[in-house]
């Protein structure tokens, strides 16, 4: 593999939301991303996945420059995000993209698709022509010229997003974080947005960062998935090897809650593992291995310590008291 | 032809005529779409109908009031007091003088009132909600608002009636008055809009690729409060009229000779019920203008609904 | 908006509804329980019926004896469904009233109020008879939610995606619940849901809706081994798979505005398999597998593709007979 071209080391970002005590406040964390070290090589699509209350849209947060870290740090290609104190660099600013879920908020309803575009390209193509730029970004994503002049309100949920993808792109981002671009798309207008997600990212040699909770998508389109849980990563892999061989509970459990289509992908969901409890409030995460209330193979040593992450073989990793490596 | 223009016609080949052409097709589009949903609810039109008839009115006072003269200082006791008539079309009053002409008139002093009003109210109000509204939960936030709860607790009547009794009674001081208090209603609107669009995702993408706060409240946000801000408008203008003329009725708006439609409505209550005709059209004329642009705000509130939906 | 559904549901049946956004499948069953509202709605003309009487034909008060009695239905966002003003006990017992129809003691509401939720699987029912909605997580307020719908032992369970809000293992959950209680009462479902997923793991019978109108009716293995209409198809294409294989382009075009659907068949704009007779008529519906009355068999398609006048050619190899 290239080099990293992201590196996230001990992230962490609590929030307080509230206080305990009259006298002796202390205040009361969600500790939303608790320790994530995870790293992004140029190109690939790296699927973060988890349910809600799992950070990982803290993650993606963090890492356009909305939130700062509680502590850690997250490199683009050797530069710190957050060094110094002040808001991030221009030039950095250019370099990394999001997209939203909502393809309804994520562009502005009063204003026509050329003034939604025109944001961006007026920041950092000072010296080019608006109107052709933004013709050009059109063709790029596949729509016509005619809708310049409309207001997104005259637009599908689908188009819209795609507006939303060509806004991202109007800096010439190297990384672009997709925040569940389909989620709020019916699936048969999902494919359309994927694909041309995929087209663009060979055309222009984009890395993503693709957080969702669609499992079944990253199998098709991730070269590494993650999967959260309270904050904290349980296992990375590689996509191929994570669904053939999945190796922490978590997983398994997700993988067997998906409702599939075929038997050919029932087959490939691990039987044994029926899904059970409540996922607990981020506010109150239990002591030891936080998955460890719903856990079918808990035993003591889960309830005391928090497991470390370590390599199960090549470019598995996960973080179960269960798992050795195998070497 | 902008239906047929699909992704066959390739974006580069445009020439500067077709994007023109583009602009001006979609932008006739949207008007028509608009003017579309506008003119389906019959109430809204007659209330735009309305004002521009009385805009209209008076604008060209001058050449409309059959009698101009009687608006100056002005008797003519031989005529005094006549009911309705084909030359009086609404009676003279218990001076002699026209009351269609007068009420003419009287349109001006109640239009520029409310215009300068909401000139003055709704820039102050709209800037000032903005900003509180973007930076909520820090220190501009709380001293617009809290200044904006001190106003509003102050009754408009009640300091328009203080402010004109210390000064010198007449329209501009009243206008002063009612704008000291008015403008509060326009940042509390925008406020609640700011403070719910402000974490949009759109506000965010700009704020991730980069724009200046200056740009986010007044090109991303502020296009989002405008039509909230027109319906409130075409509310606020009958209100200020009636407010407007309230003060004339009691004698601290448009001073006689001047046609106030407040102040005619005052000098006739003297003579009622016998010639009604004196007060009961200038109350009729209020009551024309503030329907008219209470009908015009629900059209456009109803307008902007469906937008939304 | 609506146009021309036929739905049976029999006794003890598990049926899904299944289509995207907008074509119509919640509108289907608000009619079905009359509660939407009219005006804007109108209901042209047909007829519903539930157990043999005409549910449109009634007057308010004999469909809320069935409605929340024999009918019930649990919703997508299970805190909209509840008050949060309310506590859980409060907002239970009235509906454990209106079911009983009779007089019964505070004691013996609160009894199968929290026998209820046991049946639902929530522990310490209580404790939680106490609590407020918003004290709750989203799938303990849909556990809460069937417990309610289903206390009243109804002949007729509606799910308006049930588990759409919920997270995934959450959702696998809810469903299995909900699949082995109707199981245990005998009472017949209709699932709506936008998931073909869902509908494969937990309902018997499927109906495919598109536009406000049937596409396709078939029992759930049959549909999904081999499904018949061009939409269903397209569909069930765009499903990303866990076993891989890439991700579809989807179904082109986009969702016909409701108010104004296409002339004849209302997927014609977007059909691969578009002919001439699509644009200009209405199809019909083909029943291409089982007999009357036959209540796990018959599969039946709304596309002129099965018609063996216009499309025979194109059938070869699909029906199976």
């Amino acid at each position: 593999m290239t080099e990293p071209i992201l590196i996230m080391r001990d992230l962490k970002k609590y929030f307080t939301v509230g206080h305990t005590g009259v006298i002796r406040r202390k205040p009361i964390d969600v500790k939303a991303v608790d320790g994530v070290s995870l790293e992004l090589y140029a190109g690939e699509t790296f699927g973060l996945v988890g349910e809600s209350g799992s950070g990982k849209s803290t993650i993606a947060y963090m890492v356009a420059g909305m939130h700062r870290p509680t502590s850690g740090t997250i490199e683009f290609r050797g530069r710190d995000l957050f060094e110094g104190g002040g808001g991030r660099p221009l030039d950095l600013k250019k370099e990394i993209q999001i997209v939203f879920q909502d393809p309804g908020s994520s562009l502005n309803a009063r204003r026509t698709i050329a003034q939604n575009l025109a944001v961006p390209l007026r920041i950092h193509k000072p010296d080019e022509d608006v109107i052709s730029a933004t013709l050009r970004l059109l063709e790029l994503v596949d729509l016509p010229p005619s809708y310049m002049y409309r207001y997104p309100n005259m637009l599908s949920g689908g188009e819209k997003q795609i507006v939303a993808i060509a806004r991202a792109l109007a800096t010439d981002p190297s990384l672009v974080i997709l925040d569940e671009p389909t989620s709020a798309l019916d699936v048969s207008v999902q494919g359309k947005v994927i694909n041309l997600l995929m087209r663009l990212q060979r055309e222009l040699n984009l890395t993503y960062l693709f957080i969702t909770h669609d499992l079944s998508l990253m199998r098709n389109i991730a070269s590494r998935v993650a999967i959260m849980y309270l904050g904290k990563v349980c296992e990375v892999a590689g996509g191929a090897e994570f669904f053939q061989r999945p190796e922490h509970p978590y997983t398994q459990m997700l993988l067997s809650s998906i409702p599939v289509i075929s038997d050919e992908e029932e087959a490939l969901k691990p039987a044994k593992m029926v899904p059970r409890g409540e996922i607990p409030s981020p506010v109150n995460v239990p002591p030891g291995c936080s998955f460890n209330t719903r856990c079918p193979y808990v035993f003591e040593q889960c309830m005391q310590a928090d497991p470390q992450m370590i390599e199960l073989h090549s470019q598995h990793f996960a973080r179960c008291h269960l798992l050795k490596a195998e070497n | 032809m902008g239906v047929e223009m699909t992704s066959a016609v390739q974006a580069t080949q445009l020439t500067a005529e077709d994007i023109a052409r583009l602009r001006r097709e979609s932008r006739r589009e949207n008007w028509g779409r608009a003017w579309y949903k506008f003119s389906r609810n019959p109430l809204s039109l007659i209330g735009a109908g309305t004002i521009i008839f009385v805009v209209c009115l008076a604008i060209f006072a001058p050449w409309i009031a059959p009698y101009p003269e009687h608006v100056k200082p002005f008797t003519d006791f031989a005529n005094a007091s006549q009911p309705p008539s084909s030359q009086h079309w609404f009676g003279t009053d218990e001076i002699g003088r026209d009351i269609l002409s007068r009420v003419i008139y009287g349109y001006r002093f109640s239009l520029t009132m409310g215009v300068t009003v909401l000139a003055i109210v709704v820039p102050i109000g709209v800037v000032l909600g903005l900003v509180a509204g973007y930076f909520q939960h820090r220190w501009p936030d709380t001293l617009i608002m809290r200044t904006t709860d001190i106003f509003l607790a102050v009754p408009p009547l009640i300091l328009a009636l203080a402010i004109a009794s210390i000064l010198e009674p007449n329209l501009f001081n009243a206008m002063i008055a009612v704008s000291l208090t008015w403008w509060p209603w326009y940042t509390r609107l925008v406020y609640s809009i700011t403070t719910g669009l402000r974490n949009e995702f759109f506000v965010t993408a700009s704020q991730v690729t980069g724009a200046s706060t200056s740009h986010i409240i007044f090109r991303e946000i502020l296009p989002n409060c405008v039509s909230p801000i027109f319906t409130k408008m075409s509310l606020d203008m009958g209100w200020v009229i009636i407010i407007g003329a309230s003060l004339s009725f009691v004698g601290l708006g448009v001073q006689p000779p001047k046609p106030g439609l407040g102040t005619m409505v005052a000098s006739g209550t003297r003579y009622l019920p016998d010639d009604w005709w004196i007060s009961a059209f200038p109350a009729l004329a209020i009551v024309v203008v503030v329907l008219g642009f209470n009908l015009l705000g629900d059209g456009l509130r109803d307008l902007f609904a469906a937008e939304d939906g | 908006m609506l146009d021309g559904i036929n739905m049976v549901v029999y006794p003890g049946e598990k049926v899904g509804l299944v289509g995207e956004t907008g074509c119509g499948k919640t509108t289907t069953m608000k009619t079905a329980l009359n509660v939407l509202p009219m005006p804007p709605g109108q209901i042209e003309s047909g007829q519903i019926h539930f157990k043999g009487q005409d549910l449109l034909a009634m007057n308010g008060r004999e469909i809320s004896r069935i409605r929340g009695r024999e009918v019930t239905m649990i919703f997508q966002d299970p805190m909209a469904a509840l008050n949060p003003v309310f506590t859980v006990e409060e907002q239970f017992s009235p509906v454990i009233k209106h079911a009983a129809n009779a007089r019964l003691s505070k004691k013996e509401v609160r009894a199968r109020a929290i026998a209820a939720l046991e049946e639902v699987a929530l522990a310490d029912p209580e404790r939680l008879l106490k609590a407020y909605p918003t004290q709750l997580s989203g799938g303990m307020r849909q556990r809460v939610c069937i417990g309610m719908a289903l206390a009243t032992t109804p002949q007729l369970l509606i799910a308006d995606e049930p588990g759409t809000a919920l997270d995934v293992t959450i959702q696998a959950q809810v469903l299995r619940l909900i699949h082995d209680l109707v199981e245990d009462l005998n009472t017949s479902i209709i699932l709506i849901t936008h998931s073909l997923g869902v509908v494969r793991e937990t309902v018997d019978r499927v109906y495919v809706m598109y536009a406000g109108s049937v596409v396709e009716m078939a029992p759930t293995p049959k549909l999904f081994a081999n499904p018949l209409h061009p939409y269903t198809q397209g569909l069930m294409e765009s499903v990303p798979r866990l076993s891989g294989g890439g991700v579809s382009q989807g179904i082109p075009g986009r969702i016909p505005d409701y108010m104004d659907p296409p002339a004849g068949c209302r997927f014609h704009t977007r059909c691969p398999h578009v002919m001439d007779i699509c644009s200009r008529q209405k199809p019909p519906v083909f029943r291409i597998d089982g007999e009357d009355g036959e209540v796990d068999g018959v599969h039946e398609v709304t596309c002129f593709l099965y018609d063996g006048e216009h499309g025979a050619a194109a059938t070869t190899g699909e029906v199976t007979t």
